[in-house]
């Protein structure tokens, strides 16, 4: 049982040396100044640029809007179910909106390419058949459950005496809500937050269906762009020979892609770990 | 206090609560919109013919038996490969290395693994389980893949479950003379049994929607074949739908909505198998 145990460490040991071999590999025939610092990505062209910043615009931009659609909603749906309603409603809900996550994401996809692009287009007429903006906005209701049942957690962990303390001062709920409660939860509210970016970041399907596959360094939620996810899948599905540097550019991308969730994940953590002292 | 703070106060209040009820049933209308347009378009392609054709170019003979096949093929060796070392696993942080230090560093790193993108895992599992152990893109690294996708999620549910079993059970069994593995295998593997497979049912529930990491380890998007063994190569279901939706015919936009409402019908049965387990279960204690 100790092995079973232990081959999770041996996940992250040869996810390590996957990204770190080829990357070296990678970054022996690319400067890691060029990597940095060019605005094109165009590896897979005649004339090479291997710019990880277009991508990495790409991948901001779609999880920007995905976190402005979820963090409000997500922390209203917290306080909401906590603060206004019972707790019977709330244990019916909470397993409602955990259907949103099970959706596979190919299917979220599906419904940016089909349903909210023709509409938004409706509205935007100039908007690009390939976007950020649908793209985000689906991943954005995909993760809500993610943020409102972290946010949850944070808000239930608030002491009651704190709340009560608030209401018989006369306060209303909402204020007991924006002055006493989030200030109490912040730093449970800004994992959830930390932890729903993280999320975005890494996903994949939705954006590779939807927001197209041009890296282009814009922040133009309107055109077609390409994230570092969609490049991986990209180059996944065509020909490209192993051991070449073109098969290397998606672990080179890969590496850029776990460095920021790696961040982000134990930046949470660490958070989680000192919200968890507050109170005892 | 005057009246006039009063009342805005109070009319805040009462709009933030119908706002909150705006944003609770927000997604999930959004989602039924969504579901609802889905069925309209593709429920009428769905036939006996289209479960039991292979893909094809002609839209309107397209269908999804190797898809099918493929996933259960995958979901089949995932679960054989993720669930006894998962559980496993959770044992063993659970009962055997609780304040030890490497059960410390094991536990960060479940934490930190959960969190890795599945395309990470795809990277990963395209490296070592295709070309270092040679199997290429054959269901076996897809199922390997997914197994070390997935087991973070059956370890994390499966030691929920353990520390859920009431202490008095467990210090009966050492009452009446039972071993740590005797009261482990006797008493609290059964015990936190219907925990245990609601992680397994979820975590199984997010491999079969998983695209991204097998579309990297090298799943193909066109398969006119029904695997015959663990060293196939393969599609499965969402891999399917992903080709469909990237091609310009709308015809396939229509196999798309039908492979869609077969895959969310699997989706949707294992979840709600998840949550009536863990209502029973939340009734049980």
């Amino acid at each position: 049982m100790a092995a079973c145990a232990l081959l999770t460490i041996l996940t992250t040991a040869g996810i390590l040396y996957v990204l770190l071999f080829e990357a070296f590999q990678f970054f022996s025939e690319v400067s890691i100044v060029d990597f940095l610092t060019d605005t094109q990505w165009t590896p897979l062209f005649a004339d090479k640029h291997f710019g990880i910043l277009p991508l990495l615009t790409g991948t901001l931009l779609t999880s920007f809007i995905a976190i402005m659609v979820a963090l409000p909603i997500g922390l209203t749906i917290a306080l909401y179910l906590n603060e206004y309603t019972s707790p019977r409603f709330k244990n019916i809900i909470k397993p409602l909106l955990e259907i949103l996550a099970s959706v596979p994401t190919v299917v979220y996809g599906f419904f940016a390419l089909t349903i909210v692009t023709p509409f938004l287009q409706t509205i935007f007429p100039s908007m690009s058949g390939f976007n950020s903006l649908s793209a985000g906005f689906v991943m954005g209701i995909m993760i809500i459950p993610y943020v409102s049942s972290l946010s949850d957690d944070a808000i239930s962990a608030v002491p009651r005496y704190i709340r009560e303390g608030s209401l018989a001062l006369g306060a209303t709920r909402f204020q007991t809500a924006f002055k006493v409660i989030i200030p109490s939860a912040s730093s449970g509210i800004i994992v959830s937050a930390i932890l729903a970016i993280s999320r975005a970041i890494g996903e994949t399907m939705i954006v590779a269906i939807a927001a197209g596959q041009q890296p282009k360094l814009t922040l133009d939620p309107f055109v077609p762009i390409e994230t570092i996810t969609t490049y991986i899948v990209q180059v996944s599905l065509g020909d490209v020979a192993h051991n070449s540097l073109e098969y290397r550019t998606i672990f080179a991308a890969g590496i850029a892609l776990f460095v920021f969730t790696f961040l982000l994940n134990n930046a949470s953590y660490y958070l989680n770990k000192k919200l968890e002292k507050k109170y005892v | 206090m005057s009246n006039r703070f009063e009342k805005i106060s109070r009319f805040k209040d009462s709009s933030f609560k119908i706002f909150g009820m705006f944003c609770t049933f927000f997604g999930l209308a959004m989602l039924a919109i969504f579901i609802s347009s889905i069925f309209n378009e593709g429920i009428s392609r769905i036939s006996w013919d289209f479960i039991t054709s292979y893909p094809s170019r002609n839209p309107a003979k397209a269908g999804i038996l190797s898809a099918l096949a493929g996933t259960l093929w995958i979901i089949v060796i995932t679960a054989l490969a993720a669930i006894p070392i998962g559980i496993g696993a959770a044992i063993y942080l659970e009962e055997f290395s609780k304040k030890s230090r490497l059960g410390k560093i094991i536990e960060i790193n479940i934490t930190n693994l959960a969190g890795v993108p599945s395309i990470i895992y795809g990277l990963l599992g395209l490296e070592i389980f295709g070309r270092m152990m040679g199997m290429g893109g054959s269901i076996l690294a897809g199922s390997f893949t997914l197994a070390l996708l997935i087991l973070p999620i059956i370890i994390v549910a499966t030691r929920e479950a353990i520390k859920a079993v009431p202490s008095s059970l467990r210090e009966a069994s050492y009452a009446l003379g039972a071993s740590k593995w005797q009261t482990v295998k006797s008493t609290v593997i059964p015990s936190a049994s219907s925990g245990i497979i609601t992680g397994i049912i979820i975590a199984i529930s997010r491999a079969i929607g998983g695209a991204a990491p097998l579309i990297v380890v090298g799943a193909l998007a066109y398969v006119p074949f029904v695997p015959t063994s663990p060293t196939s190569e393969f599609t499965v279901l969402p891999i399917q739908i992903f080709n469909w939706v990237s091609r310009p015919q709308a015809a396939f936009l229509v196999n798309a909505s039908a492979g869609i409402i077969i895959l969310l019908g699997i989706t949707f049965l294992l979840n709600a198998a998840a949550v009536y387990l863990r209502i029973k279960r939340s009734v049980k204690y």
